[in-house]
């Protein structure tokens, strides 16, 4: 029996054998800035990411969250470079240094899988039905690495016992419809880090899982991240699976961020309602949510994004909103309102206040 | 798969079967195959004739005996050249393979290379063009296109450039007293290949594109774009070994309908196949040639059904063909 | 377990679902999540049916003009009294055949006979047998489809079975063997191919009803006490109007068609009668003569039908299922 560590020796090595890693902590692996994404339809353009920027640094794990519609895998697709090219994408996105958007087809290629590696939802679909799995996970190697075709079956198998699929040597050979949900996500795992990435983006990796095995994938990718250093990308419209794991959170609504920050800050002071009302309508032990013991949600649906709503998009769902007044008219900046936390809500401050009135209260009352 | 093959062979059995006696007593109540008997003066022979069909027995003892005789190897005698029915419809087939066999080579390779540039192009151009083309080519009626050819490249050329030949013959699918697979045996097979492909490739080109669009919008060919690999090999190895699953089988499907469904090719282009026999068994009405004609064609869709099921099955490891 | 039924069947869904026109959704838009979709369907008014099904439908500028073209056709096939230029019968033996010239705009042929009117009254012939077999077939197709899809079981068993048999045959030798055994008017033919066209439509309906009757609209129309026609007539036909309709479209153009292949075999319409069809078996033989241009103006007609038919189902088949309209 070879121990973990083990395990990932030859990770290790071949990705030191083909390129140093930026281990500057203050250098990001990903930064991203004003990127922009939009669809021409038939009824108008539709701008599902707006001129969203943020970095994401060495070994860290991003949270991205928000509803659907919110732009947040338009988001990972854009950085990949996999949108359709009907698709007018603007901003830039800086990959270690290089600017990637808009690079040729060729170049992305040598990125795509090898340094970016993306884990997508609904492991079934994203797998090809019709190649073993164990095939798909050599394709991988065989596109970026120079290995003969026994080396890449035994490193294909020793990735799907990395990332805990038991049997390794008969499930290489097996079809993705011959494994269970929680091992065809394993399987998407094994693939991404097949070339020891620099950015893993997982995209709500676990959303068709049982919460088990949620539980389960959620450690894999915290152990490989441990093991590889590679920083993560974690997007999910679940915001527990983000407290679990994320170091920082940006929250997403109508293709804007709303606000950003460090997990804490984003769970125990959150600046936006939209972020308040999200958690909010989470079941939690520790807390009830009000009086009625009942779970909170936020009224109406989210906007088209054809049709946004003047000012800030948030603002017909909002508890807090001045209309008329500035919410329906000025579209509310993202700006510091703390160390590390930043809000793009026109009452942040007000918030804040208010947030301290409530804490203050039931010390004040014997 | 081979429990499959066999259960669905022995599935096959009792539909060609009734098929088969739909087949006969829709001939015999429809062709009196005394005819001749009865136009001929002679007052015995009607019941002569009669007594050799058994027409006086039920149609479904009638039936039997043709079966019992048709297990054996012999489907009686044409009415019309006295000949034995088997060996008419061998000669038949023979020509109506070579006709498919071109057809469905011609119409494969060229509908697969439409349909995956039409989808991997979408709304180009060339995409335009070849659904404009398609379009027009389900609409064309299969004889008036025959009609054209003969006329814009066998004889046009031939007069235009006052040749003493044309290039392209429209009769048989040989010069007279030639055999052989040579360039003769080419020139006559251009023309009849092109008439009976039209149809099949404008539909089988738009199946390949719908087919293989869904294929491109799948999710794991995001996948392997994901993966880094090139996007040529990522249609091919990934989108067309999807996307033909279908097209086989559709392939299957139609190759099966074609024994008896070259009847316009074969008449326009005076070919001996099995069209033509249908169309000379029907104008003499024949009976027992169209009684073996249509029993036979029958047995090659239900055939090529189920060469289809077992190719799908092959093709998709996720179908279990038990 | 997979049956062999319900591979077959599965089969045949993929067929019908992407054979006619095939415009699927492009590139790499990342379909799992309902980005899109949730944005494109949320429109500032709401719109009736009817009026997005026009719209819809009027987008497709060349099903709005095909819709021109098959009317002026049906005007003046149906108007030839007045349409025109010469009767349908006569015959002018002294000129004989003509190149077509001012007069005569598609010449003439052995026996003197003008062939735009001869194409106008042949017309007749051939509009009439396509309109009436589509209709006949939808008819039937839709109550046996419908019935055996509502009431499933042996009804649905029988039905099937019946279709498969009738797959088995080539369809033209069928239809051969029948014209020469019932005859050669119109209404045989009519009857005969509407006999070979209706099992399209019963299973396509069949399929759409089998759907369609799990939903809770028609589980709650069976719970307040409707009775199975009614769920037929009122619940189930309107919501699946719109398939019916594209796939009378097809019959229309596939009885011209068949129409056509027939009588130009001989079995189909016969002397004095004329269709476009028996119009091109007569003018076969001048294929590769002077008179070669007998041969062009009734298979235009036939083409140009067929493709403004198929033209107004693909803008039908647009306008009733938006899932297959173009990005």
């Amino acid at each position: 029996m070879t121990t973990p560590s083990d395990d990932l020796q030859p990770v290790e090595l071949t990705v030191d054998a083909t390129a140093p890693r930026i281990t500057d902590d203050s250098v990001p692996v990903l930064s991203v800035r004003d990127l922009t994404v939009e669809f021409k339809t038939d009824d108008g353009l539709l701008r599902a990411v707006d001129h969203v920027s943020f970095d994401v640094h060495h070994n860290e794990t991003l949270g991205i969250v928000g509803e659907s519609g919110s732009g947040k895998s338009v988001t990972s697709m854009a950085i990949l470079g996999l949108l359709p090219t009907s698709a007018k994408i603007t901003g830039e996105v800086v990959f270690r240094g290089e600017q990637i958007l808009g690079l040729p087809e060729k170049r992305l290629d040598k990125l795509r899988g090898s340094k970016i590696a993306m884990v997508f939802q609904d492991a079934l679909a994203a797998l090809n039905p019709v190649q073993k799995v164990g095939k798909q996970i050599e394709e991988a190697i065989e596109v970026h690495q120079d290995l003969n075709a026994s080396e890449r079956r035994a490193r294909t198998i020793e990735l799907l016992e990395i990332v805990g699929i038991p049997n390794p040597t008969q499930r290489v050979d097996q079809y993705p419809h011959e494994y269970s949900g929680g091992m065809r996500q394993r399987a998407m795992i094994a693939m991404a880090i097949s070339n020891d990435p620099d950015l893993l983006i997982a995209d709500e990796p676990t959303t068709a899982l049982d919460v088990t095995i949620q539980a389960q994938v959620l450690e894999v990718l915290e152990r490989i991240q441990d093991r590889t250093e590679s920083s993560i990308m974690l997007i999910t419209h679940d915001l527990g699976v983000v407290a679990g794991v994320a170091d920082r959170v940006i929250v997403m609504y109508a293709g804007r961020h709303v606000e950003v920050g460090t997990v804490d800050q984003i769970f125990y002071e959150p600046r936006h309602p939209y972020a308040e009302g999200l958690l909010a309508s989470l079941p939690r032990l520790d807390r009830r949510s009000d009086k009625n013991n009942r779970l909170h949600r936020i009224l109406g649906q989210p906007p088209s994004l054809i049709f946004l709503p003047p000012g800030c998009a948030f603002h017909p769902r909002c508890p807090l909103a001045e209309v008329p007044g500035i919410c329906d008219t000025e579209i509310p900046e993202l700006r510091l309102v703390g160390p590390t936390h930043w809000s793009a809500c026109h009452f942040a401050e007000k918030m804040a206040e208010n947030a301290e009135l409530a804490l203050g209260a039931p010390e004040g009352t014997p | 798969m081979l429990t499959y093959i066999s259960r669905r062979t022995l599935y096959s059995i009792p539909v060609i079967l009734i098929a088969a006696f739909l087949l006969f007593w829709f001939v015999r109540a429809s062709f009196d195959p005394c005819a001749r008997a009865r136009a001929s003066k002679d007052v015995t022979a009607v019941s002569r004739c009669r007594d050799e069909f058994h027409l006086n027995e039920p149609v479904t003892t009638q039936f039997g005996r043709w079966l019992g005789d048709a297990v054996q190897g012999d489907l009686g005698q044409s009415e019309r050249t006295n000949d034995s029915v088997q060996s008419m419809l061998q000669r038949a087939m023979w020509f109506t393979v070579q006709l498919i066999f071109w057809g469905i080579l011609v119409s494969a390779i060229l509908s697969i290379a439409l349909g995956v540039y039409s989808a991997i192009r979408q709304y180009s151009i060339g995409d335009y063009t070849f659904t404009a083309l398609s379009f027009i080519g389900l609409a064309m009626p299969p004889f008036w296109f025959g009609l054209l050819a003969i006329q814009f490249l066998a004889v046009g050329p031939k007069t235009w450039f006052h040749l003493d030949q044309p290039w392209l013959y429209f009769v048989g699918l040989h010069g007279s007293g030639k055999t052989g697979f040579n360039l003769d045996y080419a020139r006559h097979l251009v023309l009849p290949v092109l008439t009976l492909t039209v149809q099949i490739i404008a539909e089988w080109s738009r199946f390949q594109r719908a087919s293989m669009l869904d294929v491109m919008s799948a999710d794991y060919i995001r996948t392997a774009r994901a993966k880094g690999v090139p996007r040529r090999k990522v249609v091919v190895k990934h989108a067309l070994r999807n996307a033909l699953i279908p097209l086989v089988t559709v392939m299957a499907l139609d190759i099966g309908a074609l024994f008896g469904g070259l009847i316009i090719t074969e008449e326009i282009f005076s070919i001996p196949g099995m069209g033509r026999l249908f169309i000379d068994a029907l104008t003499a009405g024949d009976a027992p040639v169209l009684v073996a004609w249509t029993v036979v064609t029958a047995i090659f869709v239900v055939l090529f059904n189920l060469i289809a099921d077992v190719l799908y099955g092959v093709l998709d490891p996720r179908i279990r063909l038990t | 377990m997979t049956t062999e039924h319900d591979l077959e069947e599965g089969r045949r869904n993929v067929r019908e679902e992407m054979a006619p026109t095939g415009i699927g959704p492009s590139g790499f838009i990342p379909s799992s999540e309902g980005e899109f979709e949730s944005a494109s369907h949320a429109e500032p008014k709401a719109h009736s049916q009817w009026a997005l099904f026009r719209r819809r439908f009027l987008r497709h500028r060349v099903a709005v003009f095909s819709i021109f073209v098959l009317l002026f056709l049906v005007i003046v096939c149906f108007g030839a009294n007045y349409f025109a230029p010469f009767k349908n019968t006569d015959q002018d033996l002294l000129l004989g055949p003509v190149q077509p010239n001012g007069t005569h705009w598609f010449g003439t042929d052995e026996l003197g006979r003008d062939q735009l009117s001869r194409i106008l009254y042949a017309g007749q012939i051939s509009l009439k047998i396509g309109f009436a077999v589509a209709i006949i077939s939808t008819v039937v197709g839709t109550a046996v489809g419908a019935i055996a899809g509502y009431f499933g079981k042996a009804t649905d068993q029988a039905l099937m079975r019946i279709t498969d048999l009738f797959l088995i045959v080539p369809s033209i030798a069928i239809l051969a063997m029948a014209l020469q055994l019932w005859g050669h008017t119109d209404s045989v033919i009519i009857l005969v191919l509407a006999g070979l066209f209706w099992m399209y439509v019963a299973r396509v309906v069949r399929g759409e009803v089998l759907s369609l009757k799990e939903k809770e609209f028609i589980e709650a129309a069976r719970a307040a006490g409707a009775s199975p026609t009614r769920i037929i007539v009122r619940h189930i036909i309107p919501n699946i109007f719109g398939s019916i309709m594209v796939n009378t479209t097809l019959g229309v153009a596939g009885a011209i068609i068949a129409e056509s292949t027939l009588s130009f075999l001989g079995f189909g319409v016969q002397p004095p009668q004329t269709s476009w069809g028996s119009m091109l078996s007569d003018a076969e033989g001048y294929v590769g003569t002077s008179k070669a241009y007998l041969i062009y103006a009734p298979g235009i007609m036939i083409l140009i039908t067929v493709l403004a038919v198929n033209f107004i189902g693909d803008g039908l088949r647009d306008a009733f299922d938006p899932q297959s309209e173009k990005h």
